[in-house]
């Protein structure tokens, strides 16, 4: 790869996709985690509080993994299309998932006989949506094959041992935010419920990334020696921050702080996205494409970025006034 | 025809854009219709208008919500499917269709969230203010698309690098002399479409005895509005013909179903065109009238699909009979509109019930126009995805299996199927009950926000009575 250097507007745009991502996954994380934790109960009381928990919420929080979508397309279009590319079937998945969920919840309430299909679409898609995320990020680990500008592997290369277990790692680590979430969210006997969880996630979670180490360090050995991780030690400050968060969250849930699970967890994701960051960079499809080689011109950049710097602050402030409006535990409900 | 990953993309983009664009269209028209309704209301204090508002609001609410669902799949079909465009035009499509998205994201998180729960919180002046504004915003969102798209069909501004497809001047890019005509015909289409559904409304509550105070207002608007904006519509129909005419000449002659040039040359009405054989079976032509529609006069020579080399044309069929549907539905809402207004002058519009029943049946025809007019734009423009630059052929992304494409689309299919009979069904739910079903719209629906249209609509155990245990 050429040594070019990337802009300051290439790197303004790669910034706010970072940001959008990580604001993405947590967000859009813990509503994903209460639908995969409402497959873990029958109790129809308990399913209606977690849907009022994340009810004026979860549209908006999709809204970021939309700025990710166009985003990457209108500046880094080569690595819109080879991401996209290379997770056909998981994309798809994705978008299904993302679907699903979003009309069961809708019409979950008006139809009594088909309950069960939107509750079950609502759980599974739920699922997915986690999946195919985690498995991604294990597949990018594990670097994509590009050539000539495009994506040159096969349809299923992304479904490795190493990209489920990463995928199965995510469906885990949402539920644990939406543990969090549900704890800081409700009181009573919903709350009692997701605290009760929050141990064994935190357990699981870690399981899950002691064998990921495991994989990497022995079978797999091609996975991480291509990251960044090894030759900056500095960079290990952030999978020791995300190993104290998760342990934190386990202390706060068993000290029934209720806004510390979540806020721990999020750090815990925060800390792994880092983590990430340092492997790849400046690597943003993993090892093929770079922030300088992948970016639109400056002049696609500049003239997206006038619109940008109006828009995206005000849909920040949006979400943020959303929050606040809906801030403090649900008890009668949003509907 | 090979079933290969080229033409299943095309056929998967095809699918999920029909299915997008219908809810757009609707939610343009119905967002225009919404500002015109209440600005009715604030100007003369007619209480009428804010019940038939109110009504209007909830079915926009949903087809929002739908045009939202269905456009997400769009922002990734570029890459999934297309990744040599989305590489080679990205930086010019990319920052277009992102601010496209970036006018969405902008109306949801502002005047939308106004429109749909602020009618308490603010004053009427600027709640009216808020309707123009969605509306306009609306109207911005297709600006974008149609900005893409005229790019698509007549490139300008651009230069090429190392083989990429690069902007060197937006203004030309943007508002290029195709824009100009080609989002006004748009406008007029999507105002034209809810113009009709309005009317069709009206119709089917007089004919019910239902509603009848809402349904006369829907009706006589509806038919007003449509025939104030048909001749004009017409006239920039006119204006997209005379560009396609300019610029993308086998199009032209696709639609007229042209094989041969000829001077003067003859007007195909109607005919069934022969690829194979190059030829039209059982065509009814007008002698010299296509000279005079395509130059303006009846001598003209007029170029037939023969002047091009047989991989630069377009399919015909298509192009030849999506433009006759889309000239035959705006015929209709032409008639109806314009036969309504004169039963209206009479006095017996509501009275004429085979007239009530032949708008109530012609809510579709703007739709149709819609769609067919796409079909007509996008497959005239074929063999190139975008016009002179880049085959549809060489777009599509290389990684591609036959089955995967097979079953994404199928895939599309099953979840579209499911989605869209769920939403249709509560739209058709909607429309049926009417006006007052439900005594305040969003009432008991504190978790609706801009974001999070559908659930404003309320349940449909009080938006439709309850009335569906009454259905046979």
């Amino acid at each position: 790869m050429s040594e070019l250097q990337a802009s300051d507007l290439a790197l303004f745009w790669a910034g706010v996709i970072a940001l959008a991502i990580m604001v993405y996954v947590i967000l859009d994380g813990f509503d994903l985690g209460v639908g995969i934790l409402f497959g873990s109960t029958a109790d129809e009381a308990k399913r209606v509080s977690m849907m009022n928990t994340i009810a004026p919420f979860w549209d908006g929080n999709e809204t970021w993994l939309v700025i990710v979508g166009a985003g990457l397309f209108a500046t880094f279009p080569t690595v819109y299309a080879v991401f996209l590319s290379a997770f056909y079937i998981p994309v798809l998945l994705l978008l299904f998932g993302l679907i699903f969920r979003g009309v069961a919840f809708e019409f979950r309430y008006r139809s009594q006989r088909m309950r069960w299909l939107w509750d079950w679409g609502f759980f599974i898609g739920s699922v997915v949506v986690a999946f195919v995320q985690g498995a991604a990020v294990g597949a990018m680990m594990r670097g994509i094959r590009v050539a000539d500008g495009q994506y040159v592997g096969g349809s299923f290369d992304w479904l490795h041992p190493f990209a489920v277990l990463t995928g199965v790692g995510l469906v885990f680590g949402y539920a644990l935010l939406g543990a969090g979430w549900l704890v800081l969210k409700s009181d009573g006997a919903l709350r009692d419920w997701a605290y009760t969880r929050i141990g064994w996630l935190v357990a699981i979670v870690f399981v899950i990334i002691a064998a990921a180490f495991a994989t990497v360090l022995s079978v797999d050995t091609g996975a991480l020696a291509q990251g960044h991780l090894a030759d900056r030690a500095w960079g290990w400050v952030f999978p020791l921050l995300g190993v104290a968060a998760l342990m934190s969250a386990a202390w706060a849930a068993r000290a029934r702080r209720d806004a510390l699970p979540f806020a721990c967890t999020a750090l815990f994701f925060v800390a792994a996205f880092l983590t990430l960051g340092v492997m790849f960079w400046p690597y943003m499809v993993p090892y093929a494409l770079t922030v300088a080689n992948a970016a639109a011109p400056d002049v696609s950049l500049r003239f997206l970025f006038y619109g940008g710097v109006v828009v995206l602050p005000v849909v920040a402030i949006y979400t943020i006034g959303v929050y606040w409006v809906f801030r403090g535990k649900v008890r009668g409900g949003y509907g | 025809m090979a079933l290969d990953p080229v033409i299943l993309s095309r056929i998967q983009f095809a699918f999920v854009i029909s299915f997008h664009i219908i809810f757009p269209a609707f939610t343009i028209g119905l967002a225009a219709w919404l500002a015109t309704i209440e600005g009715a209301r604030l100007f003369t204090g007619n209480t009428l208008y804010r019940r038939v508002f109110d009504f209007w609001l909830k079915v926009f609410a949903v087809s929002f919500g739908m045009g939202v669902v269905t456009g997400i799949v769009m922002a990734f079909q570029f890459g999934t499917n297309w990744s040599v465009l989305a590489a080679k035009t990205g930086s010019i499509q990319g920052p277009l269709l992102g601010y496209e998205g970036f006018t969405a994201f902008l109306l949801e998180a502002t005047f939308f969230g106004v429109m749909l729960l602020g009618r308490e919180r603010v004053s009427p002046r600027f709640y009216f203010f808020a309707c123009c504004m969605v509306s306009l915003g609306t109207m911005f969102s297709s600006f974008w698309i149609l900005a893409n798209n005229s790019w698509m069909q007549v490139p300008l501004g651009h230069t090429i690098v190392e083989g990429k497809i690069i902007p060197a001047d937006w203004q030309q890019i943007v508002l290029g002399p195709v824009m100009m005509v080609r989002w006004p015909h748009m406008l007029l289409a999507a105002f034209l479409t809810t113009g009709m559904c309005v009317a069709a409304s009206g119709a089917w509550y007089t004919l019910r005895d239902v509603h009848r105070d809402e349904g006369r207002v829907m009706l006589h608007w509806g038919l007003a509005l449509v025939a104030l904006i048909i001749p004009v519509q017409l006239y920039f129909g006119h204006l997209t013909g005379l560009y396609v005419l300019k610029h993308q000449p086998a199009k032209f002659a696709a639609i007229e179903a042209r094989w041969e040039n000829e001077q003067p040359a003859s007007e195909v009405l109607l005919a069934i065109p022969d690829e194979a054989s190059e030829r039209n079976l059982f065509a009814i032509t007008v002698p010299k009238l296509g000279s005079m529609i395509a130059s303006g006069n009846w001598t003209a020579a007029e170029v037939g699909l023969e002047s091009f080399p047989k991989e630069d044309r377009p399919p015909v069929v298509i192009p030849f009979f999506g433009f006759r549907i889309m000239v035959g539905m705006g015929l209709v809402m032409l008639a109806v509109s314009w036969f309504g207004n004169l039963l209206r002058w009479r006095g017996t519009l509501e009275t004429k019930r085979w007239f009530l029943w032949g708008t109530f049946l012609s809510f579709p025809s703007g739709f149709v126009a819609v769609l067919t007019g796409w079909f007509t734009a996008e497959v005239g423009r074929q063999p190139w995805v975008v016009y002179g630059l880049l085959r549809t052929k060489d777009a599509v992304t290389p990684s591609l299996t036959t089955g995967d494409v097979a079953f994404s689309l199928a895939g599309y299919m099953v979840v579209y199927a499911v989605v869209y009979s769920f939403g249709l069904h509560y739209i058709y739910c909607l429309l049926r009950d009417g006006p007052g079903a439900d005594a305040k719209p969003g009432s008991g629906v504190t978790g609706a926000t801009g974001k999070r249209p559908l659930a404003f609509a309320g349940h449909p155990d009080t938006a439709t009575g309850g009335s569906r245990r009454q259905e046979p």
